[in-house]
């Protein structure tokens, strides 16, 4: 596919807490291409959405620190950039919008949807408050908002879940950026509303001519949507491929974990969903090996004595993975 | 909006009402005639009788507090049996004395006490936040009084900076009304800012860790909207709440801050009244100063109203 839009390179943020230092994002490197849909799989706390908050420095200090690496965004290196820095700031909302998992508290309560939507349009794109009131009518609606003016008026707590999360999306588009990064955008959300959600996703990304990421711990809702997949673990990304790779042909034994524990349409009824053994590890103090070493079903005398496994390249479409056993398919 | 503000208004008068009956039954709890006090243990029966029915005392109780709401109502507050004077013409001699130097200490007490909060969330763990704190928590643990003291002591007395005591009203001198009202009004507003400010301080760092800050924070906003307009209207709420009961802590200051620098307000008043059991004064000073705080309560609950649309909209 086309373009590279962003390109992170090594990207390395740790916690120092009194406990020790937690290494959440530990050398992740990965790329969006122009109008492209990627996501970013793995369970809670494996450091996906801190290596999100890292790409534009919204990393709370102390005691959180972003150790290294490059975050090229269309030619700009925004690790160059101060985290309050204008720079940084035109680059949050316009260069890279977010939207987060909470719909219900993700928005101010004692302002209108109006008075938020506005205030970030007029900030980046340096309009009146008429114009920018128009531009935020013209967001709801590209969202499918019914009744655009009247919510403009709406406090946030007279609206649904979903409807919240219309909004977020609308204030996402609304300033035109060129990506956008959807933290577990449904997770709080009925299933109906889900797929409606993903669904509007796609159809802004097809229509703005953005790329999105979308950081999940659901594969099942992605894979739909999605044309490449990271999955991280312990604050590494352990493989990555085209969509239909990863899915058919998983390479490490967690994925492969985590794709059996999704429930599929033709399974038996009764049968019961094979759960990944073990918690996903602290990330304080991680030991030269492959972090998934003991949860891993496949582990061998080899695993144990050598160091971390490097991201190598298989024979698969775009497919990188981060073990040393050669395993295929899913078991 | 209006049926929230109409349904305050309604709750206040009913408390109104029901303080309006405490201060009455202060009449009949203090001991002693009042008749006979005022007119000495020489007078004789007939005179004291003669008061008594002058002052109603005469009748059933409860047309003795009829006759006072009336009364109330047509602006006659009795006459104080000490001074030999209508109350209602003392308390509005001393009215503006003691409110001028409540209205200075809340005008500078609230936002120096909002500001300090926010610099202290905002610095959380740095020297300025440590330092205010440490201040605050040392002017809190102060009594009105000892501050009082402590400051006619050094700026009044070893430094000779500001008078020890005195009052001049704000509409004939300005200036030399601020520079006797300095410490009398400190000594109210510091411990009135202490309290705002560790309020402050909780809240602005509780709301800054919500999720529409970093929403405000991931769409480019400079931190200025951020703290002063995402996250302080938020932590305001539980803030205006402390501000309504430091006008109580206001009016209980100024009792003993106008003994301490000698200003004749209502304070004075109202310890003196109590001292010599002039009780058509207490009465109505406590009247009143119920009907402060009932406004200022009642100011609080419109606040939150104008501050939170989530008051305001849902009807209770």
């Amino acid at each position: 596919m086309g373009e590279r839009l962003l390109e992170v390179k090594n990207l390395r943020t740790s916690f120092f807490t009194a406990a020790g230092e937690v290494k959440a994002v530990d050398g992740v490197s990965f790329h969006v291409d122009r109008q492209e849909i990627i996501a970013i799989v793995g369970e809670s706390g494996c450091g996906k959405s801190v290596t999100q908050m890292s790409m534009v420095k919204l990393i709370q200090s102390p005691p959180g620190k972003i150790l290294g690496g490059e975050v090229w965004l269309d030619g700009e290196n925004l690790m160059e950039y101060d985290a309050k820095s204008p720079q940084m700031q035109a680059v949050r909302g316009a260069g890279i919008a977010f939207i987060f998992q909470e719909p219900m508290t993700a928005l101010n309560p004692v302002y209108t949807v109006g008075n938020q939507l506005t205030e970030v349009i007029r900030r980046h794109k340096k309009c009146g408050r008429k114009e920018a009131w128009e531009l935020g009518v013209q967001a709801l609606r590209d969202v499918a908002i019914p009744e655009p003016e009247r919510r403009m008026e709406n406090y946030p707590f007279e609206l649904s879940g979903g409807m919240r999360q219309r909004i977020l999306i609308a204030i996402a588009v609304a300033c035109g950026s060129k990506l956008i990064v959807a933290d577990e955008p449904t997770t709080a959300l009925d299933v109906t509303i889900q797929a409606q959600v993903m669904e509007l996703l796609q159809g802004v990304v097809e229509e703005k001519k953005t790329s999105l990421i979308v950081v999940t711990h659901n594969l099942g809702l992605v894979t739909r949507h999605t044309r490449r997949i990271y999955v991280m673990y312990a604050g590494k990304i352990i493989e990555s491929g085209t969509t239909e790779e990863l899915i058919t042909r998983p390479r490490h034994p967690y994925t492969i974990g985590l794709l059996n524990s999704v429930p599929k349409l033709e399974q038996e009824k009764g049968s019961r969903l094979v759960p990944i053994e073990g918690a996903p590890p602290s990330l304080i103090g991680l030991p030269d090996a492959c972090a998934f070493l003991p949860r891993c079903p496949y582990a061998c005398d080899k695993c144990r004595s050598s160091p971390y496994p490097a991201l190598r390249r298989t024979e698969g479409e775009e497919h990188c993975v981060a073990c040393h056993l050669d395993l295929e398919g899913r078991i | 909006m209006k049926t929230y503000i109409l349904k305050r208004i309604l709750i206040s008068l009913l408390i109104v009402f029901l303080v309006s009956l405490f201060s009455f039954s202060l009449l009949q709890i203090m001991p002693g005639d009042p008749a006979r006090l005022a007119l000495g243990y020489e007078a004789s029966e007939e005179d004291v009788q003669a008061l008594r029915e002058e002052m109603n005392l005469d009748k059933p109780i409860l047309t003795q507090y009829l006759l006072w709401l009336r009364n109330l109502f047509r602006g006659d507050l009795g006459r104080s049996v000490i001074y030999k004077r209508p109350v209602a013409d003392m308390i509005a001699e001393r009215l503006p004395r003691t409110v001028n130097i409540g209205v200075f200490a809340l005008l500078l007490g609230i936002p120096i006490g909002i500001l300090c909060g926010v610099v202290c969330a905002v610095k959380r763990g740095r020297l300025a936040d440590q330092g205010i704190t440490f201040f605050m928590t040392m002017i809190m643990g102060m009594p009105v009084f000892w501050l009082g003291i402590l400051g006619i002591l050094v700026f009044a007395v070893q430094l000779e900076l500001l008078p020890i005591q005195g009052y001049t009203p704000p509409t004939k001198d300005f200036g030399d009304f601020v520079y006797h009202a300095i410490l009398p009004v400190s000594c109210i507003f510091l411990g009135m800012s202490a309290g705002i400010c560790r309020q402050t301080r909780t809240n602005v760092l509780d709301s800054i860790n919500q999720d529409y800050i970093r929403t405000a924070r991931a769409n480019g906003l400079p931190e200025g909207s951020v703290v002063y307009k995402h996250a302080l209207k938020n932590a305001l709420i539980p803030v205006i709440t402390i501000i309504g009961m430091q006008v109580r802590v206001v009016i209980g200051g100024s009792l003993l801050v106008e003994q301490l620098f000698n200003i004749p307000g209502l304070g004075t008043l109202l310890t003196t009244a109590l001292n010599n059991r002039d009780y058509m004064i207490v009465q109505n000073c406590t009247l009143l100063i119920a009907l402060f705080t009932v406004a200022a309560n009642l100011a609080v609950d419109i606040a939150y109203g104008f501050i939170d649309p989530r008051i305001r909209m849902t009807r209770r």
